[in-house]
């Protein structure tokens, strides 16, 4: 069953579209990201989900009912703020109550309630404290548990992690994605993090300039970018491109190496046609003989070696298993995977299908 | 060297404190001494003080039923532009539209309209609504006169807070009135407090329309003050203790409170 739909929802500020008619279906139990550099929309469309923005054009359904029109209390859900928006003024528990105080809910039902978020969420020895007094971590887990108390249809998360250091940002993404998983409350969830995306949804949107680029399960989109937005958007260090023209069963660069295609367009005849070519870092290997290319750097990550390389004209990183030790401007060889290589039209961005 | 400009800022604030002060003081030292030692030239500072022109004034002028007064307006206009002042900050700190700023200048610009300016038809209003020599018409005129400034200081205060707050409480489920109830208004009173205080200072102090307006029954502790300059001539030590006495509770108001008061002041110039 569809939680979340939104259907050509469209959102001008004055005279300025943000949002150009967006739709997106979100299935009951989803973990759903809507991802994208900032300036996308992503963060006011969630905004217009939670009933925090108006709808200019379209609507957005709620389970099954039309919620254009419905103010934010009524329309079921619980949002966590960037920058977690306690109540300053009350404790971890009136925080987390504040909600069903105001639903008049039972006193009884209050306590259990609470305490039952407060042990999931390990909040159990603070419940009196206030919130000047806790860690980042644990500010975030109380924006959490204030959305958990509730109950709500869906979970509106907007860039909860972006205030946490490295570490806990880790930490507190399984946690999320362990607790929504257990819940399986419908969840929409915004970040500008690529690896956040991919790592936590079920289904990512990624959106630039107020238009959605792609849908689709993480994987499948890192396989089948539909353009080179997306390609270039998801993994890191992202996909590399060259450009250059299709002649011969292969991609030629300006320089006149040859790239291989892969074996799906080795048959369409396509020579003579200008095309963007793109391929993963993971899917170039330093061999002993192949491309030549011109070492620029040497990054060792410690797990893997990513090795910045100058090759026809353009600027190539190849990320490695081995470690890989070459002084910058020393010549190596390169293989690609012909297999995982994509072309992309120059003119409109769009994958060419093999 | 960094001590000598030490002494030299305190030596400074002293000079101020004391320049300012000295009236005060004056005024004080006039109300304890007779008619005659008070004109007496060159002024006496030692004589035997006297509380006669006190007992005088309780006695004849009727101060409480001005005291009252002045309580009664400053409490009431500073409540009724609370009430008003709160929602229109809020909406305009919180919702703000294409107009809001252009919405506060123009109400702190009828703070620059001079108030003799109207002083005609405000006075044939009051008369033909009855509102002459009552309470109720100061109270009218503090609270509106004090409004744009309590909008203005409630405004700063509120864009003090997060919106995201605002926003959580109302996906909480709060309405506007529960919201501002027990989100903001806890986040914000000592902001409330100092503007509340300035206000009941201001009312206080309003002396041009409690004397046009009042005769004598709603006449404020500004039109007793007034009231002594009367026909017979100045009596300075009594006018002396009657302004001792005008200004006394609002003097010890304000020093209780200073703190919050100069918070209040410097709020938003300091982050």
């Amino acid at each position: 069953m569809t939680a979340v739909a939104i259907r050509g929802v469209r959102k001008l500020f004055g005279q300025i579209e943000v949002l150009h008619s967006v739709d997106v279906e979100i299935d009951d139990g989803d973990f759903v990201i809507l991802v994208g550099p900032s300036g996308c929309g992503k963060t006011t469309l969630l905004r217009m989900i939670a009933g925090l923005e108006d709808v200019s054009h379209g609507e957005i359904l709620i389970g099954g009912r039309r919620v254009n029109d419905i103010a934010p209390k009524a329309r079921d859900v619980a949002m966590v703020f960037q920058n977690y928006a306690l109540y300053p003024h009350m404790t971890v528990r009136q925080n987390m109550s504040f909600a069903l105080r105001l639903a008049r809910t039972a006193r009884v039902e209050i306590d259990k309630r609470v305490e039952r978020a407060a042990e999931i969420l390990g909040l159990g020895q603070l419940l009196d404290r206030s919130p000047r007094q806790l860690s980042g971590g644990q500010r975030q887990r109380v924006a959490m548990g204030r959305a958990l108390v509730r109950n709500p249809q869906v979970f509106l998360f907007d860039e909860p992690l972006s205030n946490l250091d490295a570490k806990l940002r880790v930490q507190m993404r399984a946690e999320i994605k362990e607790l929504q998983q257990r819940l399986k409350t419908t969840t929409v969830y915004v970040t500008h993090d690529q690896i956040e995306a991919m790592t936590m949804a079920d289904k990512i949107v990624i959106m630039r300039n107020g238009y959605v680029e792609q849908t689709g399960a993480p994987l499948d989109l890192y396989d089948h970018p539909a353009n080179q937005f997306v390609a270039g958007f998801l993994g890191s260090p992202s996909m590399n491109f060259l450009d250059g023209e299709i002649a011969e069963g292969a991609m030629i660069a300006a320089d006149g190496l040859r790239w291989p295609l892969p074996e799906s367009f080795a048959a369409q005849p396509l020579s003579g046609r200008k095309v963007v070519y793109g391929i993963r870092p993971e899917h170039i290997t330093i061999t002993e003989a192949g491309i030549p290319a011109r070492v620029q750097l040497v990054e060792p990550t410690g797990s893997e070696t990513q090795v910045v390389l100058q090759a026809s004209g353009s600027t190539l990183i190849a990320a490695s298993r081995e470690r890989i030790i070459a002084q910058p401007g020393t010549i190596l060889h390169i293989m690609v995977d012909p297999a995982r290589a994509h072309l992309f039209d120059p003119e409109s961005g769009k994958r060419l299908a093999a | 060297m960094s001590g000598v400009k030490t002494w030299l800022a305190g030596g400074v604030a002293w000079l101020i404190a004391i320049v300012n002060f000295f009236p005060i003081f004056w005024m004080l030292l006039a109300s304890l001494k007779t008619e005659v030692e008070a004109v007496q030239t060159p002024p006496l500072f030692i004589f035997h003080p006297t509380l006669a022109n006190y007992r005088d004034i309780f006695a004849l002028q009727g101060y409480a039923g001005y005291a009252f007064n002045s309580i009664a307006i400053s409490v009431l206009a500073t409540l009724l532009m609370l009430l008003v002042a709160v929602p229109a900050a809020f909406a305009m700190a919180f919702y703000p539209g294409r107009y809001t700023r252009d919405i506060l200048l123009w109400m702190l610009s009828t703070k620059m309209l001079p108030a003799v300016g109207v002083l005609v038809p405000i006075y044939l209003l009051s008369r033909d609504l009855g509102l002459l020599d009552t309470r109720t018409a100061l109270v009218i005129i503090d609270f509106l006169s004090n409004l744009p400034i309590g909008v203005w200081m409630l405004f700063t205060f509120f864009r003090e807070t997060p919106k995201d707050i605002i926003e959580a409480s109302r996906i909480d489920g709060a309405n506007v009135g529960q919201t501002i109830l027990y989100v903001l208004l806890p986040l914000v009173a000592p902001g409330i407090a100092s503007t509340a205080l300035l206000s009941v200072i201001l009312c206080w102090n309003e002396a041009f329309w409690s004397l046009n307006l009042t005769a004598h029954n709603a006449a404020p502790l500004t039109a007793f003050i007034a009231s002594f300059s009367a026909p017979q001539g100045l009596f300075w030590a009594r006018l002396s203790a009657a302004s001792v006495l005008a200004i006394a509770p609002i003097l010890a108001f304000g020093w209780i409170s200073q703190r919050q008061l100069v918070r209040g002041l410097t709020f938003g110039a300091v982050k």
